[in-house]
Order: C-alpha cells, then structure tokens, then sequence
C-alpha cells in the first residue's frame, strides 16, 4: 500500500481535519483513483475508530473529528465517485424518533456507516413514522435506522415500522434500531430486523444486513 | 440585579424552600426507568421494591425533593405514576417532582397529592404551556421550565435567556408569579459540543441577573463521551452553583456529587460552620 494512502488513514484516526482536503488532493492529483482512496485510505482509518471507540480507548469528540476529517474527504471524492457509477455498499436512512431530541447516537452511527462505505441520508432528530415513509419512498433504501433515547419515544419505532407496513414498503426495507432503553427484545416485539447496541456495531449491523 | 426569590416546594409535613442563600437543594432523578432494566422490569409487574429503596436511599444521601417518572413504554402511566407516588409517600415524606409529558397522569399525580409539587416540565412550546400553566395554577403548584421552545433548543445563551422571559411572561399572564418557575437552562452535551458547558453557564447568569428565579438542571449528560465523567459532572455543578443553579437533578447516591455540591455550598457561605460538611464526612467513615 502506498505511503500517501496510509497518511491518509493516519490522518482519518487522528482527526485532522484541517489538512485533510489537501492530502485528497495531493493523492488525486498522484494517479491515485477515488475508489482506491476511499477503500484503501479512508475505510481502513475509519474501521480502526470504529474498534477503539467500541474498546473504550477513543471517546466521542475523537470520533466526530475523524467524522469531520471524513467529511473533508468525502467532499472532494464523492462528486469523482458518483461520476465514475461507483456502487456504495448501500443505501441507509437514520433518524432519531418522534418525540426525541437526542442525536448524538445516531449522528455517531451515521458516520461509522459512512465510513463503511453506505450512502447516508441523514433526516435529523424528531422525525415522525410519516416522513420516515416518504424518505423511503423517496430515496429506496436498504436500510432504515432508527434512534430513541427515552423510554417514551421508542414507540415511535413501532408506530414507523406499522406506517411501513401499511405503505406496502416493509418488505423492501431493512430496519435496524438502537439507543440506551432499546433492547434485542425490544427489536424482536416490534419486528425490527437488527439492533445495535452501539454505533460502531450498528456499522457491522448495517453490513450484515445488505450481504 | 434582581432580588433572589424563594420557590416552596412541599409535603404534608415538609417544606422545601429552594433560595439561593440556602445550600444547595438536590431533586433525586433515580426514580426514573429510562436505562434502567430492573426498575423497569419491576414497574412493568407492578413491583415497587426499586423505588422505594431508591426513594430512602437518595433521602439518605441528601436529596430533599424526589422525582418520579413513570415513563416505562406501553404502560398506562396514568395509572402507574399514581402507584409510583403512593409507593413512594409509604416510605419517605420528602416533598416530590411530577416528571411526565403525559398531561392526564399530571393532573392525577396533583389531584392525590397533599402539598405543593414540582413539574417536570414545561418548555416554550405552545401547546405544553397551554396545557400545563393552568394545572400549576390549579394546585398552587411549582414548575421546571426548559429553555427551548418550538424550534428546538436554542445553540445561544442570548436565544436561551429569551426563552426563560417568554415562560415567565406567560406564566405571569396567568397569575403564577416567577418564583413559582424553576429555570433549566439545558446542559447538552461537552462530548459533542465543547462550548455546551459555557452555553449553560452564560444562560444561568443571565436568567438569575434580570429575574432571580431558581435554577435547575440535568448535570450528568454534559460529561456524556467523555472519560472521567464524575469529575466533569462534579466541577461543572461546582462552577453552575457560583453562577446561580439552586437545585439541580441528579444522583444523590454518587459521592462526587454530594462532594462537588456540599463544597461548594461552603465556599458560597451557605453552610453555617461548615456543618453539612463535617456530618457528611463523619457518615461516611461510618460506611467504611
């Protein structure tokens, strides 16, 4: 592997985001493609937050530098990749339920799928079973992912899955939950098909679920 | 600057008065089933052994108003907030905090109580206000009041603050005088904002300065993603209290907290010959 794509996963891990578009640059302009850049350069970086954020070694602030370091990347690589029909591992959808304001979870989760190389659609916080519907009918993803901090608004969850249900869509869409009240069980009773009790599984999760 | 006002919180038998030359009151959050498996488990059969150990123990350990929430998913919270209160008043007389979004388990909760309860909460927004301002006035009630409104939380003291004037505005329309309000201003969490600590600090000094209302606050979340949380979470209530938090929420049982909050209620000069704090340690060489 080629010194530049390793400074570039270097980089990624240690959150600069500063220097970051440059470097992109620097290895677009040096024969290196856009794919091989986001494989070999950035995913690696991002695997690796992702197993010590999940080992206790980086905390949260690390991660959304690495995120933000991500973004400078991808800014500069996404138009090449769209361009050139690169196919992303897939296509998911995230939202913190109705009723619900806490986001950091899933704005974590967001980027680690990212970083694994889906295509994040990103509805933000209190979204309700309605416009999580009209997104899916929108975009067609593989994945929808919901998140829910309060025991109140995690039946938000079950209320979009039934909307998707009654949408004629459920079939066609993953749905994978997750956040502090939410457990396996919960995901079983209200038909979830994968939970994940944090954002670097909910990656694993994601990619599990569109093999 | 305006004057400190005192807000009553109380029992049958007890009165809490939260004012900022007294120490600092503690509201004891772990009656809540939010994270909480085992309580939750127990709320959903009916069982209420948690929360009354949970009521004695954070009595024990200094709270002075309990919150209960019943938030457990499914459930007729109605009903089980009623169980929950009466479980909790078999087994301490301490003054309790109402926490429900759930506005026809409020007014029951205030219907059987015998005293003066707190809320948790009202926010700006416009429907919450118009259904819960009448029940604080109703039963002579006091309420918390979270700085953000329908457009969410607002990412500046300034906007925050003007949330704060809005709620006292509204509430006064009503006939509910301004202590009567406890202020939150909102600690988000330092993990994902490092300003967010500053941002609930600024907020405090200004709410205090132009109303002298009390202040309250969640002050666990703000270390969330952080290592060495207990330390964050104790200096940050530490410095919340030099700026004017009067009675925050949180966990009692954590000897950080007690710690951070009695220490600083002695270097405000509200802890007559450092009472509080001798007691507090001569208890704890007993423990151990």
């Amino acid at each position: 592997m080629s010194e530049l794509l390793s400074e570039i996963t270097a980089m990624l891990i240690e959150g600069n985001f500063k220097d970051m578009a440059a470097k992109t640059t620097t290895a677009l302009e040096g024969g290196f493609g856009a794919e091989i850049i986001l494989n070999e350069g950035l995913m690696p970086g991002m695997d690796h937050v992702g197993i010590e954020f999940k080992a206790g070694n980086l905390f949260v602030p690390e991660v959304l530098r690495s995120a933000k370091t991500m973004q400078e990347a991808m800014n500069i690589i996404r138009p090449i990749l769209i361009e050139s029909g690169a196919e992303p591992a897939g296509k998911i959808i995230i939202g913190t339920v109705k009723g619900d304001l806490h986001d950091i979870g899933k704005n974590l989760v967001g980027m680690m799928c990212e970083g694994s190389g889906f295509e994040v659609i990103d509805l933000g916080k209190d979204v309700d079973p309605t416009s999580f519907v009209e997104a899916a009918e929108e975009h067609q993803p593989d994945i929808i992912g919901m998140s829910a901090l309060l025991t109140t608004t995690m039946l938000s969850m079950e209320r979009t899955i039934k909307a998707l249900t009654e949408a004629g869509i459920r079939e066609s869409v993953k749905v994978m939950i997750g956040g502090a009240p939410v457990t396996q069980d919960f995901a079983d009773q209200i038909g979830a098909d994968g939970y994940a009790s944090n954002a670097a599984s909910a990656s694993d999760i994601a990619r599990e679920l569109t093999a | 600057m305006a004057k400190n006002l005192t807000t009553l919180v109380t029992s049958k038998t007890r009165t809490v008065e939260i004012q900022r030359n007294n120490p600092t009151v503690i509201i004891g959050e772990r009656i809540n089933p939010t994270g909480r498996k085992k309580l939750l488990s127990e709320l959903k059969e009916g069982i209420f052994t948690i929360v009354k150990n949970d009521a004695v123990a954070q009595v024990e350990a200094g709270a002075k108003i309990i919150d209960v929430n019943a938030g457990v998913p499914g459930a007729d919270e109605e009903a089980l907030l009623k169980d929950m209160i009466y479980a909790v008043m078999d087994v301490t007389d301490m003054p309790l905090c109402f926490d429900t979004a759930d506005n026809k388990a409020l007014e029951t909760a205030l219907s059987i109580y015998e005293g003066k309860a707190l809320i948790n909460s009202i926010n700006g927004e416009k429907e919450r206000l118009a259904a819960v301002l009448p029940l604080v006035k109703e039963y002579d009630a006091a309420v918390i009041a979270l700085c953000m409104d329908d457009d969410g939380i607002p990412p500046t003291a300034e906007a925050r603050f003007k949330v704060a004037a809005k709620m006292i505005e509204e509430a006064g329309k009503l006939g509910i005088s301004a202590d009567r309000l406890v202020i939150d201003p909102l600690a988000l969490t330092m993990g994902s904002d490092h300003n967010a600590g500053r941002i609930a600090i600024d907020t405090i000094k200004m709410v205090v300065e132009e109303f002298g209302v009390n202040i309250t606050m969640g002050a666990s979340n703000i270390s969330f993603g952080m290592p060495d949380r207990a330390a964050i979470n104790a200096t940050f209530l530490a410095m919340a209290i030099l700026a004017g938090l009067t009675c925050p929420i949180t966990n009692p049982l954590e000897e950080e907290i007690i710690l951070a909050v009695q220490a600083a209620d002695l270097v405000m000069g509200r802890d007559e010959f450092g009472m509080n704090w001798i007691k507090t340690y001569r208890s704890r060489l007993k423990e151990s």
